[in-house]
């Protein structure tokens, strides 16, 4: 007889069961939301979005987080993990105190110690340091605002040097892209008008799966509005299926069908004639560029019907002013991806989009005046220069550079400061390097909430509270309209844990730079700036969130002349500056390599689940979404002979295999490529819901391509295979 | 009498899953159970394709099975609407209303012994709020209110667009509509 | 093609991968509920057809069993209960529309009726009890009034057994929500089967030749019955709409295949048979193991239509995940 299995909660629970209290059993139940309630507002931290909201406590209970309804960010509407941060709050793996780690072997072996040791430890490391090889040798990678604290501390000590890996792993391309041809970023949330579009363009970007969340519900309103949406991405993605147009690319071609729009809407002379004549130059060698690249070519290389091709340039013509080709935010793919960008920039300029109603608009965020403090020293030495040589564009630090520079007797950097981003899982394919920093280095910090898998090579593990156990920076992002948002505590922190604003400071003063944190409690600094615009802490604390009014114009004004911060003060469809320094100044098409046979493009994304791999471990989201699974077409199923509920094993083509992973067999992904989130796999078995469960996607990753340009690394250029493990659903 | 439905546009809806946290969170339902879920139905061969993703979760359904076949009344329908709720103090745990359902809607366990489902946040609706997988809802897919109003919004999107409910041959009329 | 996955896991306890609601208790309790029926039925007809001295175990002795079994089904019905300090709310209300709440109901009436039963035939069938009892004040005087009115009781015995029989069979079918029991044949199966099992309890309890004669033949008719209605409950899901069919095919080629034709219907049904055909030419041994595979396909008629019935839906959708990861939370 089949027995079906039952959820062994219901054993456990079941014993529970049993033995009902009588009270329950005469009176009804207590409705959520009839005892005590109390509110504390909030910004979200389950993702760079950092959406306001409050957190609702039922009976000294954490119940629920709610988005606040006057915040541009989310309005009143939290994404899946923001709802979830309570599980981020109680989740019993968190970091509880200080480690130190003990013995000299490999063995991850840590004794929890105090605040004041840990301090002590990192204060003399960093002193020795300074004295045997000079103070400007510590790196610091930091992801999220927490960092900038201990950036401000290394650098009151003499290093400047550091990394936010969402730059060379993330959004490096699109930055170094739109600052070439606009002479701005295109900003986090992105600046994008999608609410007022009539026609919307995603390369790759799966809206939807991400939840950055206005562009999220400024997408739907769009979709609401009837807008038309065209996809341009190899997999059918959530937004695929919402498209008028989905185009299913192959891998690595994207360039080649850009290359054909602008050839489209430049031969068939739908380009907007005024906005080019006026904001733009190089629009006379982009003419000849295109040429050679017809839509009939790039079927060639893309595998897109022509027809196809025209007919959507044709639609986002007929839409222009109000007709974007969204930038994407995770754009590091092949390598060509400053260029690619390009190409995405340059077609907003020809539709002049930018700067217009349905495009790009212009962000603003609040003046808020810094709270008075010493200025940091300036920095002994050029280190950009030294560790980024190769990109004299790149004005911020590339992880993977400052990595290559950590390894070794000679190298540069001699310490690291890791900040909330679990680097084993951030860089690909870099866990050999990882391995041998971690050798090299005379101090490796980590900071975090969580034990992730970079906490194991460090020498001090310091534990971080949770975002509703502090007070953080005022959130202050660029957005339609100015805004401050509030963090502050709901619960005081767990264990032993702290705010990292209270963990630099210490360390500061450890090391005789306390005057560069001239407050007690960073309540104070709050304090200090909201009163300087108007308001007060007292005043944040009830209402979360304080709207401000813009002082500059929202789009373009008719009439009125634009100034844009590139060398010829105009938007450089071809670049001067990327021909000044050797590189392509206008787009050009490389055919990206074809898997050997038997392997897949390796492909890889989001799900509304979770963020990268530091959810996976939070109860509620684990509840939501335990494992990852490879998508397989059925065509390639069959030709492996696996099904849906099987388990594999990737294995690229250097024989480095993944964790095993369960199969999906769907038609949602094409034959020749493989899809999988990204953020499973994970090692540390102290992360006891994670462990063990899903496959990494970035340890596969054998053919990182670094952008020349940028400097980021390339992710969707390597191949696997499954290897079946004989497990079967 | 009061009927009240809930219209979900699967135009908008991406599957996103926040209306499980949602609901989760603000009725505090234990770990392992779930009121609502999300599905992913895919139709076609690549590349033509469609995918549509659904929120579901208990019906209210007007002819409700499980309503019928509960032995003790605990399985009722609150006031004068078509929500059903649970009275927890008059289940006898015996699982009929489970097995009544064919949407299988019935979460069933409370780990106190009682059967626990959606209630269309009768809590909430009481206080003229919507329930919380609607409150929480990213993209705003996700609408409330009674349909016996010719004005409220849900008659509206009722009246305006396509819809399907699931599985309408059951007989058990279910509230939970998914625009087209 | 249509792919339909869950996208959130979902894995409620009993209801997910597919409805686990009711084991082997409810199984037991529905055989228990049949059976003593059978025995009231068989003690009511022995009495109404005045057959003490060929039916002297029926008529005597046989009603006393019946309370017995029941009373063992409905402790394991009450182990099924989740909620067990609330059963005394079956009792609070009366629901027209749940045949379950007609079932307490009728399980509660019923037990009166079968003393009194019990009792119009006491002093014949246990005189040493009867002894007991005359001691009690007015105890004399009951037995002598159930004695003389045992008629009219055997009577009033036949509605409220058949309806209890045939409610532990509507109780599966009145569920449209599980294909595999929604057919009318149920109700009619689950009486006879009761009736079947009933019938073998006299050949195990080692009666006259002439009553087990009796009972064998009695016995064999059953089973016929029994295999029609099965076979028609079949048909019903044949000719039925499509989640009837898919219902069917669970015992057609499906996972069910073997359980249900070879642990049910083959012990269960046409062996017993086969053996109580050839016990009628002698052979004693035949007809005992006949009883023994009866009450054991009794039982199992009821098991596997109670696991078929669950694992039959309207919908099923496939997961992405492995259950045994949400195991994780618990611990």
């Amino acid at each position: 007889m089949n027995r079906r299995e039952f959820l062994k909660v219901s054993g456990a629970l079941g014993a529970a069961g049993a033995m009902p209290t009588l009270l329950g059993g005469c009176a009804a139940r207590p409705l959520p939301g009839s005892g005590k309630v109390s509110a504390t507002p909030t910004v979200c931290n389950m993702c760079f979005w950092q959406c306001a909201g409050t957190l609702y406590q039922e009976d000294g209970r954490p119940w629920k987080l709610v988005g606040h309804p006057d915040d541009p960010h989310c309005a009143g509407r939290l994404c899946t993990r923001g709802s979830a941060g309570i599980g981020a709050y109680l989740d019993t793996d968190r970091l509880r105190q200080p480690l130190l780690r003990v013995g000299e072997d490999q063995g991850q072996r840590f004794k929890p110690v105090s605040w004041d040791e840990a301090f002590d430890f990192i204060a003399r490391k960093m002193e020795a340091i300074g004295k045997e090889h000079g103070k400007d040798r510590i790196a610091l990678f930091s992801h999220g605002g927490g960092g900038d604290h201990f950036r401000r501390m290394l650098q009151a000590f003499g290093s400047h040097a550091y990394a936010h890996p969402s730059f060379a792993q993330c959004r490096g391309p699109r930055a170094t892209a739109f600052s070439l041809t606009f002479g701005e970023g295109v900003g986090s949330p992105d600046r994008t008008d999608m609410a007022n579009s009539k026609c919307i363009v995603l390369i790759g970007s799966h809206i939807g799966e991400n939840l950055h969340n206005s562009q999220v519900q400024t997408l739907t309103q769009a979709l609401d509005r009837g807008t038309t949406l065209i996809t341009v991405d190899p997999r059918f993605s959530v937004a695929a299926s919402k498209s008028k147009h989905w185009l299913p690319i192959k891998p690595g071609t994207d360039i080649a069908l850009l290359l054909a729009w602008m050839n489209v809407l430049i031969n068939e002379d739908l380009y907007d004639h005024d906005y080019v004549a006026r904001h733009c130059v190089g629009f006379e060698q982009l003419v000849e560029h295109v040429q050679a690249f017809n839509p009939e070519w790039a079927y060639l290389e893309t595998g897109l019907d022509p027809a196809l091709i025209r007919a959507t340039a044709r639609e986002m013509a007929a839409a222009a002013p109000a007709s974007l080709i969204h930038p994407g935010r995770h754009t590091t793919w092949y390598g060509d991806d400053t260029q690619r960008c390009r190409a995405i920039a340059i077609l907003n300029a020809l539709l002049g989009s930018w700067g217009r109603p349905g495009g790009f608009y212009k962000q603003e965020k609040v003046d808020l005046p810094e709270y008075p403090a010493p200025k940091p020293p300036k920095p002994v030495g050029d280190w950009k220069q030294l560790v980024q040589g190769d990109y004299p564009l790149v004005g911020t630090g590339i992880s993977n550079k400052l990595l290559e520079h950590s390894i070794g007797e000679d190298a540069f950097i001699k310490g690291w400061f890791v900040y909330a981003t679990n680097l084993p899982m951030t860089l690909p394919g870099a866990h050999v390097q990882i391995e041998a920093a971690a050798q090299s280095l005379d101090l490796m910090v980590v900071v975090d909430t969580m034990p992730a898998e970079i906490t194991g090579y460090a020498d001090v593990v310091l534990p971080e509270c949770t975002y509703l156990e502090r007070y953080d920076d005022l959130r202050n992002k660029p957005e339609r309209t100015p805004s401050l948002a509030l963090r502050m505590p709901a619960f005081a922190p767990s264990h032993e844990t702290k705010p990292a604003w209270w963990m630099a400071k210490g360390i500061a003063e450890k090391l005789g730079l306390g005057a560069y944190f001239p407050w007690q409690d960073y309540s104070e600094v709050l304090d200090w700036q909201l009163q300087k615009v108007g308001s007060s802490l007292a005043e944040m604390q009830t209402l979360g969130i304080k709207m401000f009014p813009r002082k500059t114009a929202i789009y373009f004004e008719e009439g009125k002349p634009v100034s844009f911060s590139t060398p010829s003060g105009k938007i450089e469809l071809y670049s001067s500056i990327l021909a000044d320094v050797g590189q392509d100044p206008l787009p050009k098409y490389s055919p990206p390599e074809r898997p050997p046979q038997g392997y897949y493009h390796l492909n890889y994304g989001r799900a509304p689940a979770h963020t990268f791999a530091r959810t996976i471990n939070n109860p509620q989201l684990f509840e939501l979404m335990p494992e990852n699974a490879v998508w397989v077409n059925p065509a390639a199923a069959a030709v492996l002979g696996v099904a849906s509920g099987d388990y594999v094993q990737l294995e690229n083509p250097q024989g480095r295999r993944s964790n095993r992973v369960r199969v999906r067999v769907t038609e949602r992904i094409r034959p020749d490529s493989i899809y999988m989130v990204h953020g499973f796999g994970h090692t540390d078995t102290r992360q006891r819901l994670a462990a063990g469960v899903g496959a990494d996607d970035a340890d596969l990753m054998h053919n990182v391509r670094i952008d020349p340009v940028a400097g980021s690394t390339g992710m969707r250029a390597s191949f696997v295979t499954l290897v079946k493990t004989g497990e079967v659903a | 009498m009061r009927t009240y439905a809930m219209v979900i546009d699967t135009r908008t809806c991406i599957g996103c899953g926040d209306c499980v946290v949602a609901c989760k969170n603000e009725n505090k339902v234990p770990a392992g159970l779930n009121r609502d879920w999300v599905v992913e139905a895919t139709r076609g061969e690549y590349p033509k394709l469609q995918t549509e993703f659904r929120s579901e979760r208990c019906n209210h359904c007007g002819h409700a099975t499980c309503v019928t076949n509960c032995p003790t009344g605990a399985s009722h329908y609150w006031r004068d609407t078509n929500i059903v709720l649970v009275a927890a103090e008059k289940c006898t745990g015996c699982k009929a209303c489970i097995a009544a359902c064919p949407y299988d809607a019935r979460l069933l366990m409370h780990p106190d012994g009682y059967v626990d489902k959606c209630t269309f946040c009768h809590h909430r609706v009481e206080k003229g709020q919507d329930p919380a997988c609607v409150s929480g809802c990213p993209t705003r897919c996700m609408y409330f209110g009674q349909i016996d109003d010719r004005d409220s919004e849900v008659s509206r999107l009722l009246r305006e667009r396509r819809y399907k409910t699931l599985m309408p041959e059951t007989g058990n009329r279910p509230h939970v509509y998914y625009l087209l | 093609m249509i792919e339909e996955v869950l996208v959130t896991a979902r894995y409620n306890a009993k209801v997910d991968p597919v409805l686990g609601i009711w084991t082997w208790e409810i199984a037991f309790y529905l055989f228990m509920g049949g059976m003593a029926a059978g025995i009231m039925l068989f003690s009511a007809w022995a009495v109404l057809t005045r057959r003490r001295e060929t039916l002297t175990f029926a008529h005597d002795r046989f009603a006393l069993w019946a309370p017995v079994a029941l009373s063992l089904g409905m402790t394991t019905l009450f182990l099924d209960l989740e909620y067990k300090i609330h059963v005394f709310r079956f009792y609070t209300s009366f629901e027209p529309s749940s045949p379950m709440s007609w079932g307490a109901w009728v399980l509660v009436l019923i037990y009166p009726l079968m003393i009194v039963q019990i009792l119009s035939t006491l002093r014949d069938g246990y005189p040493a009890m009867a002894r007991l009892l005359e001691r009690i004040p007015l105890g004399g005087r009951l037995l002598d009034l159930c004695q003389t009115r045992r008629g009219m009781i055997a009577l009033s015995v036949i509605p409220l057994a058949v309806g209890l029989g045939i409610y532990t069979g509507v109780l599966l079918s009145a569920f449209s929500a599980r294909p595999f029991w929604n057919s009318a044949a149920l109700g009619p199966l689950f009486l006879i089967s009761g009736l079947s099992t009933a019938a073998v309890i006299p050949i195990l309890a080692g009666v006259q030749r002439q009553e087990r004669h009796f009972f064998e033949v009695a016995d064999m008719t059953l089973i016929s019955v029994e295999l029609l209605l099965i076979g028609l409950l079949l048909v019903s899901l044949a000719t039925g709409a499509a989640q009837q069919r898919e219902a069917l095919s669970l015992v057609i080629g499906g996972e069910y295949t073997v359980p249900f034709w070879l642990w049910f219907v083959l012990p269960g049904l046409l062996v017993p048979i086969v053996f109580e055909l050839i016990a009628l030419w002698g052979g004693r041994a035949f007809a005992l193991t006949a009883a023994v595979l009866v009450v054991y396909g009794g039982f199992m008629l009821r098991l596997v239509m109670v696991e078929i019935g669950q694992v039959s839906s309207w919908n099923e959708y496939a997961i992405q995940f492995d259950p045994e990861l949400l195991q994780r939370l618990v611990q």
